[in-house]
């Protein structure tokens, strides 16, 4: 049994059979095969050494009929590396010695090549394990051909564990049949956590070297409420946690799915809940979870995964849907906030040092207004659902905003002109979360119809943590002080100015939080879908009064540790052990 | 079945790595001869490009090319001349 822990960021208890997954998004299934195997799995390997040296043949056809006889050169490698007798001596003799099917053999020959390589330490080596390992990788893709992990059609329950999941991986996963994830990158707000706690699935990131340490086929445990991985439990070990997750689940189905759109605290204050999305399909799954519309729309999927740029006209059509079916309620769009790498080709965008400090979201926007200029207008043309507003991300100064605004301008003048129907009233936003916004918030806020305050880039900007960084991702704290007292600002300078101020960062859904925001007046709160039952009972539960009693002995703490405590203690004198308890998994 | 063998120094300019292991390799498959490459002992397949690559020759290395078989002597004529010459 080995204990591991890493960062909690999915609550609940999975405990399965793990796959890991490797970057290439497939795994090498491991197998032991009988005498009687071992010449059909040498005929595979042949099969497939064939096959590939088919598809590269075919390949530096089209490049040397593309580019030149010269480029079609470089698969020279590729098929010495697929006649080389080493190599397929040694896949043979593991077949036949080890008795392992031949993907587990190919892919371990490999690995024994590629670490003595790379022991050599030499530069021009390295070029040669690039070649060596792609070419790998096409001979298990055709061997695995049939047989291909693909997430989608996982047939059996497991845990996965992988380095990092990419958007592509876990949108194509089959929900019903993962059991839990680690991964040895991300944190709280990383994109595998977000997606998990959509999904409900357990699951702990920031732990490294999962992938050493763990491996297909072991028994594990992962919780997502305290961040412990077992590998190999005992069984004393595995029957304290299987109780664990039948309580667990028991308690989520108690929370009910309250029937009030509308959270009302027990003196009578009402507060907006609503909840932050990313694509079209998950509008019936937040009105099952009782959202309010959709305080953010975050518009790169549109973009992401795509060579093109997607038309005004595609996104307008998917705006548009998502105007249609969220109504009787509204959205707020969010302008695009990646970076120009996503868009540009490499040689137009410099890797960036520090890309969160870099060249993206309203920076890029301004410096390509035909990027913005689509979409703004893809936007306005969907407003004329009348439920439209308009968000910019990224903001730092009132410059910044009113460039922003004066392209959105232009956009509406020539729509008008081409006859095309909008909200002329659409109402403009500022996404708050850079320092210098929260504190020049009283200035922007003249300028802008609301304001959202995003938590994630306003906490690692303003305590300069990566918070993808499993080093320092501890520093990435909500409650700190400092967090607190801008969020606060922001939100006196927004109604100072009569404008209304909402939350869209993950901490908007934080239990322990969300009764300090209720208390410094937030008007609004958006998050994930599966938080909003909870965030709106508790709301239901306590006093306005209260709250603002609470926030205010919250703001003269001195540390994240001491405020977290506090608003333990006060919420559990509050609502009683056993259903703080319920609410805080 | 002639056997040969003869101690060469390679002169390329990056050792036995890259395009000039490509090419030896590419040489040795022509020939019906086995063909291996002893570097300080360690004696591995000539037509591997795997094990070439994997000996580490760098230039000004002294390596051994051991040739058996029925065109030993043309093998081993053409393969010391590639690994002798500086750049290909």
């Amino acid at each position: 049994m080995i204990k591991l822990k890493g960062i909690a960021v999915s609550g609940g208890v999975g405990i399965g059979t793990v796959l890991v997954l490797r970057k290439d998004e497939f795994s090498i299934p491991k197998r032991k095969i009988s005498h009687d195997e071992i010449s059909r799995e040498i005929y595979r390997l042949e099969e497939a050494l064939i096959e590939t040296r088919r598809q590269i043949s075919q390949l530096q056809k089209n490049i040397s009929k593309d580019i030149g006889f010269d480029h079609g050169r470089i698969f020279e490698a590729h098929f010495l590396v697929l006649e080389d007798r080493v190599l397929i001596e040694d896949v043979i003799k593991q077949i036949k010695i080890r008795k392992v099917n031949v993907e587990y053999a190919f892919s371990q020959s490999i690995k024994k090549y590629v670490d003595t390589l790379l022991k050599l330490n030499d530069e021009y080596l390295r070029e040669r394990v690039v070649d060596i390992e792609d070419i790998a990788r096409r001979v298990l893709r055709t061997m695995l051909k049939e047989k291909a992990v693909a997430l989608s059609d996982l047939k059996e329950k497991v845990v996965i564990v992988a380095h990092d999941l990419a958007p592509s991986q876990t949108a194509s996963l089959p929900k019903d049949n993962v059991l839990g994830f680690v991964t040895e990158i991300g944190g709280r707000t990383s994109h595998t956590a977000i997606i998990a706690r959509t999904l409900r699935i357990p699951a702990v990131v920031g732990l490294e070297s999962a992938t050493e340490n763990i491996k297909s086929g072991d028994k594990i445990i992962v919780d997502g409420s305290s961040g412990e991985v077992i590998v190999q439990p005992t069984e004393k070990i595995l029957k304290q946690y299987q109780k664990r997750s039948t309580l667990y689940t028991k308690e989520i189905k108690s929370i009910h799915i309250s029937k009030i759109l509308r959270p009302r605290t027990k003196d009578g204050k009402e507060t907006i809940v609503s909840a932050n999305i990313e694509l079209p399909e998950e509008i019936p799954l937040i009105k099952q979870y009782g959202a309010e519309g959709i305080g953010l729309y975050r518009t790169e999927y549109i973009f992401l995964g795509r060579r093109d740029l997607p038309s005004e006209e595609e996104q307008y059509e998917a705006y548009r849907t998502v105007a249609k079916k969220v109504k009787p309620h509204g959205v707020v769009f969010r302008t695009i906030d990646i970076g120009g790498d996503k868009f540009l080709s490499r040689p137009e965008v410099p890797k960036e040092m520090s890309p969160f400090l870099g060249w993206r979201a309203i920076r890029f926007c301004l410096a390509r207004p035909e990027v913005f200029k689509a979409q703004l207008r893809a936007m306005l043309r969907a407003s004329a659902e009348k439920n439209v507003n308009i968000m910019f991300p990224m903001i730092s100064g009132i410059e910044e905003l009113r460039q922003a605004k004066n392209i959105l301008e232009q956009c509406k003048e020539e729509l008008k002109q081409e006859g095309k129907s909008f909200d002329d009233k659409v109402p403009v936003g500022t996404m708050i979360e850079v320092p210098s916004a929260a504190l020049t918030a009283d200035a922007l806020a003249k300028e802008s119809a609301f304001f959202s305050i995003g938590t994630n880039d306003l906490i690692q900007y303003s305590l300069a943590v990566d918070r993808a960084n499993e080093k320092v991702a501890y520093l990435y704290e909500p409650g700190h002080p400092a967090v607190l007292k801008l969020i606060k600002q922001v939100i006196d300078a927004a109604h100072d100015n009569n404008i209304w101020v909402g939350m869209c960062g993950e901490m908007s859904g934080e239990p322990i939080f969300a009764v300090l925001l209720l208390g410094i007046e937030l008007d609004k709160f958006s998050m994930s879908a599966p938080q909003i039952p909870k965030i709106k009972e508790l709301i239901a539960n306590v006093t306005f009064k209260d709250a603002q009693r609470i926030a205010r002995e919250a703001l003269k703490l001195l540390t994240a540790k001491e405020v977290e405590k506090y608003l333990q203690e006060e919420l559990k004198n509050i609502l009683g052990d056993n259903f703080y308890h319920i609410l805080m998994i | 079945m002639e056997r040969l063998e003869e101690q060469i120094t390679v002169n390329k300019e990056h050792g036995l790595h890259a395009r000039p292991a490509t090419i030896f390799v590419q040489l040795a498959n022509k020939f019906n001869s086995s063909i291996r490459l002893d570097k300080a002992g360690e004696a591995v397949d000539g037509k591997s490009i795997i094990a070439i690559l994997s000996l580490g020759v760098n230039k000004g290395m002294q390596v051994n090319l051991i040739v058996e078989g029925s065109d030993s002597e043309e093998a081993m004529q053409e393969l010391k001349k590639f690994l002798e010459a500086e750049d290909d």
